[in-house]
């Protein structure tokens, strides 16, 4: 069915903190890695060995230059995006199969690969871009929350997690139940001041995003200008060997590279 | 998005099926029994060859076209398995209006309820393919009535076209059915000259910097990908927007001309011979502007400053 629950008994989604990501893509290759195996596998890749190499995957990591005002420098945000596991999610409504569905136990949106017609019209009705197509199997493809590692007793509990946030090796990405207002995951969300992309769509993420903390301004963040001479006999002993140093030195190519091995005094 | 040959075909074809067979079934309503067998039956046939076609050419724009009758199911939510489901019940309800229609089946009572019904399907089912690209709020140029409007008149007119040639064909030409689709073309200029005013006069209100959360001055730095993804593919079509100004320009253009010859087609009505393949071309040239200039949100995720 793709109409909706009215309520989930649980909105279990992820956090992700902007301001610790680190960019590593370990989160992206441990969900390709668990999921090609898992219960939307095999993700398929087509000429998988070749230099053109493509196929879906459910978590990617776009690196942000941001430039805030006020400030000289810009910085690198790094922006894992995932499914959001929307509470009203049109990529479920517009399904025409019913192969994409909500669950009204935990809220977590799937899709059944063994009815989905792939059609891509979900994948036109996500804002997210979280939905991929399977050109091997022609059929959508999306984050699961790892719903085979969450229930699965088999593996240990610290292991029953998304595989994205078993490899965070900044814990940078949180699991919980978004609906509990006492979860550690919305306590997270109310301290950091987590927010909704694009919240104008009207589809209600569930996952949050913790923005970047602000910049402290250091001191030691400006390079300080070298201090004038003095005039000393000893002052001038360094300038005169500064420029015999320079002079030897400036008849190397500044741009050959160095294969010397020694480090930079 | 990417204009698929599929879906331009589809929408074109069955659209222009779907505006020629809701008029016939206006014809029998108001005008009782078709005036010859061999006319009914031709022209009914086109109607469902036409849609047939169209609907067989959507089945390639799936992954799995082997499972399309699961497309039936979830009326109650979707306007694609709306679309299908009123696709499918067109076929009987056509099938037994030809039967009364063309007095194969002595029930003169009957043409005009089913004349009618026929009509009122033929628009639903335009309408609900209208609706899939309409309702979707992720397309800011699809999100529109203006979008069905399209749809509709685009439907109308090349079916009042294709009418008007069947009919001329069998002898059976009267002034109404020229007019009708000169009025329809006029319409359907009118509504696509109004579309792309207001998508060139339209302010991007989705921007990257709200879309990531990050504020003024963000700009993509590293893309997540090492080469081309399915998101790029399907959403990010450009190429089409370099032409696109010029590629209007002849569309309206094709339909000026199409207005003009079906606008003397009441003398002549041999024109409708040289207006119908104008009329086709323009139609197709719309739908394919129609995917390839409509802009996805996710676009701001891979850079694009504003949707």
């Amino acid at each position: 069915m793709t109409s909706l629950p009215t309520s989930t008994a649980k909105k279990l989604g992820l956090v992700i903190d902007l301001d610790t990501c680190v960019g590593c893509q370990a989160c992206a290759t441990s969900c390709k890695e668990w999921n090609a195996q898992g219960d939307s596998g095999p993700l398929t890749d087509t000429d998988p060995q070749g230099a053109n190499v493509s196929g879906p995957w459910f978590n990617r990591i776009h690196g942000y230059e941001v430039k805030e005002q006020g400030q000289e420098n810009s910085r690198i945000v790094n922006f894992p995006r995932s499914c959001l596991h929307c509470e009203e999610p049109a990529c479920v409504t517009v399904c025409p199969t019913g192969a994409s569905y909500k669950r009204a136990e935990d809220g977590i949106v799937l899709i059944n690969p063994d009815t989905c017609i792939g059609c891509k019209l979900c994948s036109w009705a996500c804002p997210y871009g979280a939905r991929e197509y399977d050109y091997t199997q022609g059929v959508m493809k999306k984050c699961t929350l790892c719903v085979d590692r969450i229930y699965n007793t088999n593996l240990e509990p610290e292991d029953q997690v998304p595989a994205c946030v078993k490899a965070c090796p900044t814990g940078a990405r949180h699991f919980g139940d978004l609906g509990d207002e006492n979860s550690e995951v919305s306590q997270l969300v109310k301290e950091r001041g987590g927010y909704d992309l694009l919240p104008e769509i009207g589809y209600k993420p569930t996952n949050k995003y913790l923005p970047p903390r602000a910049r402290r301004e250091s001191p030691l963040a400006h390079v300080e200008p070298l201090p004038k001479s003095s005039g000393s006999p000893m002052d001038r002993l360094f300038s005169w060997a500064d420029k015999l140093l320079s002079a030897s030195s400036s008849s190397q190519r500044v741009d050959a590279p160095d294969h010397s091995g020694k480090l930079e005094g | 998005m990417n204009p698929a040959y599929s879906v331009i075909l589809f929408t074109t074809a069955s659209g222009a099926g779907y505006g020629l067979l809701g008029l016939l079934g206006f014809a029998g309503a108001s005008h009782g029994r078709a005036s010859s067998l061999g006319f009914a039956f031709t022209s009914i046939a086109i109607a469902l060859a036409l849609i047939t076609l169209g609907l067989l050419s959507s089945t390639f724009h799936l992954g799995r076209p082997e499972r399309a009758w699961r497309a039936l199911s979830q009326w109650r939510s979707s306007w694609l398995s709306r679309e299908g489901v009123l696709a499918i019940v067109t076929y009987p309800v056509a099938l037994a209006f030809l039967a009364a229609w063309s007095g194969l089946v002595d029930a003169p009572a009957l043409i005009a309820p089913l004349g009618w019904l026929v009509a009122i399907l033929c628009w639903f089912t335009v309408f609900c393919t209208a609706m899939i690209y309409a309702s979707l709020k992720t397309i800011p140029a699809w999100n529109s009535r203006l979008t069905v409007a399209g749809y509709l008149v685009f439907s109308g007119a090349t079916g009042a076209t294709w009418l008007t040639v069947i009919a001329y064909c069998f002898g059976r030409f009267v002034p109404f059915q020229s007019i009708l689709a000169c009025a329809t073309i006029l319409a359907a200029l009118l509504v696509k000259f109004i579309y792309w005013l207001r998508l060139d006069k339209r302010v991007k209100t989705f921007t990257m910097a709200n879309a990531t959360g990050l504020g003024e001055g963000v700009r993509q730095w590293e893309v997540p990908h090492t080469s081309e993804n399915f998101i790029m593919k399907e959403m990010g079509y450009a190429v089409a927007r370099n032409h696109a100004r010029r590629l209007r320009r002849y569309c309206l253009f094709l339909l000026d001309i199409a207005f003009f010859l079906m606008a003397f087609a009441g003398d002549h009505p041999w024109l409708s011979f040289i207006a119908l393949p104008v009329l086709m071309l323009a139609a197709w040239m719309e739908r394919w502007l129609f995917f390839a200039q409509a802009e996805h949100v996710v676009g701001l995720f891979y850079g694009k400053p504003a949707v």
